[in-house]
């Protein structure tokens, strides 16, 4: 098809410019253009959430976009949550509560949960924390024909807890050394 | 910020001398997938890759009259387009070798005829995926509309235009699987007879990955290459071959990663046949991914059934006969190779379960219609059945004034009774079928679900409980399977452990792994035979040049019967270490130990090899070993056992939302005796995944199809697959009844969730229910049934 567009995007911190056709998804075009074939297909009609893709830190169907409106967006995939092979705290905690089974819509949770992971910390420390059924409500967000959910809710809000807390500790460790710095000076 | 209770994951540790089977092993498959780095078919990618789409029926019966494929060609980046008579009109067919059975080919793209709405009639390949699609819908097919079947009613009428011609009835199979010229007195005179009429709606498997695959021809090896979403690799060459009219050998199929399958993908399709016969026309590499409307509608489906059944009680409450006609709508086509008998020869066999029926008769018929073919979908009929007798106890129960679990209780086959053959000709091994009930009564009644059902229902909230008993007959052996009289009986299993120079193993099955964890189950059986650490075994599956030959997984029977394959390969690799270890050590074999990397002798501390060092040796300086010791530590073994039951019994807490009639589960436990728990991770995992399709199967699942054919949900809007919102936590308890039928002392689980929770989903609808003369016998259960039962009945 003739009618193409240039798009200029950055997954995971690496820029990429390439030409695609109009009609191209977002999803097509990270796997078939840019080779990110963790981003996986299991409805095409934004569903099911397996494509779920961060886009300026924001969750979308990746499904229901095309390639085009992603031109000066940055797009977060499964591809990046890892550093250097390491699975992040949130991948390691899939593995511990056994939150996957065939693996299928598991980048599309773990894309969900980072995005929500992140609202979480973002949060006024006097509001509500996470809980069961805040996450239960997000996990809904998505299908997974498995593992019936338990195991993600459980690794989500672990996840999120551990967190919360290694944000505290660090805060009350800036705080403790503010005035120890003052002194200091 | 309150801090919310956060489950703790299950510790992995084993405990060093009691080996890795039951420890929470990490699963080896999870990194992978977690990293985005696990490849699915859908994710390779060829030189010169081709892509294919399929024009398909938009009529549920019509004839075919003219298939012009010219406009398509005629589109840029078109490389070919096909009708069955351009393929040389390849076909499926699969047989039961009964004379009750009718058998129907499926051809892989329609020839004169097409039978439901979504049939392929021509497959069209292209340099780009999007044109694909715009190339099929150019295909032009003459259309000549003949009268739908749509449901079986309409198909087995006087009269009624047959789906295939030869059948009667439109019947499939009519199987009369058991009579007893003894029930006619037994009704007669049994103090209370309960007849129901039960049935299931069509649903689908539903596995996040649709079918996919990837056929390319290889010059060099002289072969046809099929990646493929398949849960049966070897049977899926097998039907490559016989369509195409190929040597086996000159097929390979590799199943890489699968997105599940729950036994969509133990059946072979015919979009796989048609792209691989147009990579051999093409002589280039060709693509074809399923989308979700096309899984939707043009797969396959199941459990569509229908159960008239009486069963005659004394009034101790003792069941004293059971009689039923049983009826399968099995679509238009019989799915090769298990064919479309697969459900009514379940029904008709099972449908006693776990209860002692002295007398037992059973019809069973597959009945064809204009709608998509049915595979073995998760549970196979087990779900219906357990949900037939389930409410038998329940109805008895009511009649007799009797507690429902009591009339359970006194019915189940007890402990002192196993090995139980019953009325069926089943031999029933060891379970816990009193215990898991009364075990699960104990935990209802210890965490107060009946005063919280009582709070509900003060509070204005419909309540209910319900309960289902069950077993779960897991990895039918041939012997067992060739009961069924299948032309291609599958059955038994075969491993290859093979220990390489520097210690480390490769294990390779012909079952395969997706979803279940085989990589690590697999591994802890052979780690613990060996003395590895299970990072140290790898599993190769689902490549049929380099796997041992099997039957791949469905029915429960991976960690059976590939399982125990692997233990015995293991065991004899094991033999050979050891005796290699006696040489080196100057002991005696029997006195050598594997354990933690290392061949100890008994006794003697210093006396110790490390098993890389015995690899080395073996591999590296054969000149220092007899001659029966030399060449490699390698070991073939087959394992073919009679089969085993896996038992549990589930407990289901709903409420009725005021108002909306909707059902919510509340709270639920699972009481689960798979044997000897190979990782309580994974069985955890296939209970919980298993539960919720069975209570969504109860509550929200069903394809749909209008009188004419055409099909009402083929979105995941219109088909309601459960989120993490339709579910609550589900409890587990273990019991361990290890089973003499197999080497690990496992059994299967697979299916378990599913088969036990529509059963007892119901049950606490009804018991929801109970102030009302309504109750319910058929799934799912609507909201609007609810409403509509409840405005009609009024209180009783």
């Amino acid at each position: 098809m003739s009618d193409t567009r240039r798009v200029q995007v950055t997954v995971n911190g690496h820029r990429h410019e390439l030409t695609v056709s109009a009609r191209r998804t977002l999803a097509d075009m990270l796997r078939h253009d840019l080779g990110y074939t963790g981003t996986h297909l299991g409805c095409e009609h934004g569903i099911c959430g397996a494509c779920t893709v961060l886009l300026d830190g924001a969750p979308v169907r990746s499904c229901l976009m095309f390639g085009v409106q992603a031109d000066g967006c940055e797009v977060g995939t499964v591809e990046g949550l890892a550093e250097g092979g390491q699975l992040s705290d949130l991948q390691q905690a899939f593995s511990d509560h056994h939150a996957l089974q065939c693996g299928f819509c598991t980048p599309g949770f773990l894309m969900l949960a980072e995005a929500y992971l992140a609202e979480c910390l973002a949060r006024d420390a006097a509001g509500p924390g996470p809980s069961e059924p805040e996450v239960r409500e997000l996990v809904a967000a998505n299908l997974c024909r498995c593992t019936g959910y338990q195991g993600i809710i459980d690794a989500v809000l672990a996840t999120a807890m551990a967190r919360l807390a290694a944000a505290d500790g660090q805060a009350g460790t800036a705080q403790a050394d503010g005035p120890a710095r003052a002194d200091s000076q | 910020m309150s801090t919310p209770a956060v489950s703790p994951p299950t510790p992995a540790g084993h405990v060093p001398g009691r080996g890795w089977v039951g420890a929470a092993v990490r699963r080896k498959e999870d990194r992978r997938m977690l990293l985005g780095r696990a490849r699915f078919t859908g994710d390779f990618v060829r030189a010169g890759m081709l892509h294919a789409a399929f024009a398909r029926s938009p009529l549920a019966a019509a004839r075919v009259a003219a298939v012009d494929v010219s406009a398509a060609l005629a589109m840029p980046g078109v490389a070919g387009a096909f009708t069955g008579a351009d393929l040389g009109s390849p076909y499926l067919l699969a047989v039961l070798e009964r004379p009750e059975f009718t058998a129907t080919r499926m051809p892989v793209l329609a020839g004169d005829e097409v039978r439901f709405v979504g049939e392929p009639v021509a497959i069209v390949v292209t340099d780009d995926p999007y044109v694909a699609e715009d190339a099929a819908e150019a295909v032009a097919v003459e259309w000549q509309p003949v009268p739908v079947i749509a449901d079986m009613h309409s198909a087995t009428r006087d009269g009624a235009r047959q789906v295939h011609a030869g059948l009667v009835n439109n019947c499939m199979v009519d199987l009369t699987m058991f009579a007893d010229d003894r029930l006619d007195g037994v009704f007669a005179s049994a103090p209370v007879v309960v007849c129901g009429e039960f049935a299931s709606a069509r649903v689908a498997a539903l596995p996040m990955e649709g079918r996919a695959c990837l056929a390319e021809w290889d010059e060099r090896d002289g072969q046809l290459v099929l990646h493929m979403s398949t849960q049966v690799p070897h049977q899926a060459r097998s039907a490559v071959a016989q369509a195409l009219g190929i040597a086996e050998q000159a097929v390979r199929v590799i199943a890489p990663d699968v997105g599940g399958g729950f036994g969509l993908k133990c059946v072979v399709g015919r979009e796989e046949i048609a792209v691989a016969a147009a990579a051999l026309r093409l002589q280039r590499p060709v693509q074809w991914v399923e989308d979700r409307q096309e899984n939707l509608t043009a797969s396959f489906h199941g459990h569509e059934q229908r159960y008239d059944v009486r069963a005659a009680f004394g009034a101790d409450g003792m069941i004293l006969g059971l009689a039923a006609d049983i009826s399968c709508d099995v679509g238009a086509y019989s799915a090769f190779p298990f064919t479309c008998a697969v459900e009514p020869l379940m029904a008709c066999t099972e449908l006693p379960g776990v209860y002692k029926v002295p007398a037992y008769a059973a019809r069973g018929r597959a009945i064809a219609t204009n709608k998509p073919p049915t595979a073995p979908y998760r549970g196979v009929s087990r779900p219906q059945i357990v949900l037939v007798m389930e409410r038998l106890m329940e109805k008895a129960a009511a009649e007799l004034g009797m507690d429902p679990l009591e009339i359970r209780r006194r019915n189940l086959i007890g402990n002192e009774e196993f090995p139980y053959l019953g009325v069926n000709g089943i031999t029933y091994d060891e379970g816990s079928y009193r215990e898991s009930l009364d075990l699960a009564e104990k935990r209802v009644a210890r965490s107060g679900w009946p005063g919280e059902r009582d709070q509900l229902r003060a509070s204005g909230t419909r309540a209910g409980i319900g309960y289902s008993c069950f077993s779960e007959r897991t990895a039918y052996g041939t012997t067992t399977m060739s009961l069924r009289r299948m032309r291609m009986t599958p059955g038994y299993d075969v491993a290859l452990v093979r220990m390489d120079p520097s210690g480390e193993v490769i294990v390779t099955t012909g079952t395969f792994s997706h979803g279940q964890g085989h990589e690590t189950t697999f591994a802890q059986i052979v780690a613990d035979r060996l003395g590895v650490h299970p990072e140290q075994v790898r599993l190769r599956q689902g490549d049929t040049d380099l796997a041992a030959y099997g039957w791949g997984t469905w029915g429960s029977r991976s960690i059976v019967v590939g399982g125990g394959a692997a233990f015995r390969a293991a065991e004899a690799v094991a033999d050979h270490l050891r005796q290699v270890a006696a040489h080196l050590l100057e002991a005696s074999a029997a006195d050598v130990e594997l354990a933690e990397g290392a061949a100890r002798v008994r006794g003697d501390p210093a006396a110790a090899l490390a098993i890389s060092e015995i690899s080395r040796i073996v591999h590296f300086q054969a000149h220092l070993l007899p001659e029966p010791l030399r060449y490699g530590l390698e070991a073939r073994r087959s394992y073919d056992p009679p089969g085993t039951f896996s038992n549990a019994c589930h407990a289901a807490m709903v409420t009725i939302e005021p108002g909306t009639f909707q059902v919510r589960l509340h709270r639920y436990l699972v009481v689960e005796d798979c044997g000897v728990v190979i990782n309580p991770l994974v069985v955890e995992g296939q209970v919980r995944g298993g539960v919720t399709q069975g209570a969504a199967a109860a509550l929200y699942e069903r394809v749909l199809y209008d009188a004419d054919g055409q099909p009402r949900s083929a979105t995941l809007m219109d088909y309601l697959a459960p989120t993490a919102s339709e579910i609550c936590g589900i409890d587990i308890e273990h019991l361990e009844t290890p089973s003499a039928h197999s080497e690990t002392g496992a059994k299967g689980m697979g299916e378990g969730g599913t088969i036990g929770a529509p059963a007892a989903v119901l049950n606490a609808i009804n018991d929801a229910l109970a102030d009302v003369r309504v109750s319910f016998d058929h799934i799912p259960v609507l909201p609007a049934e609810i409403c509509e039962a409840l405005a009609s009945e009024g209180p009783a």
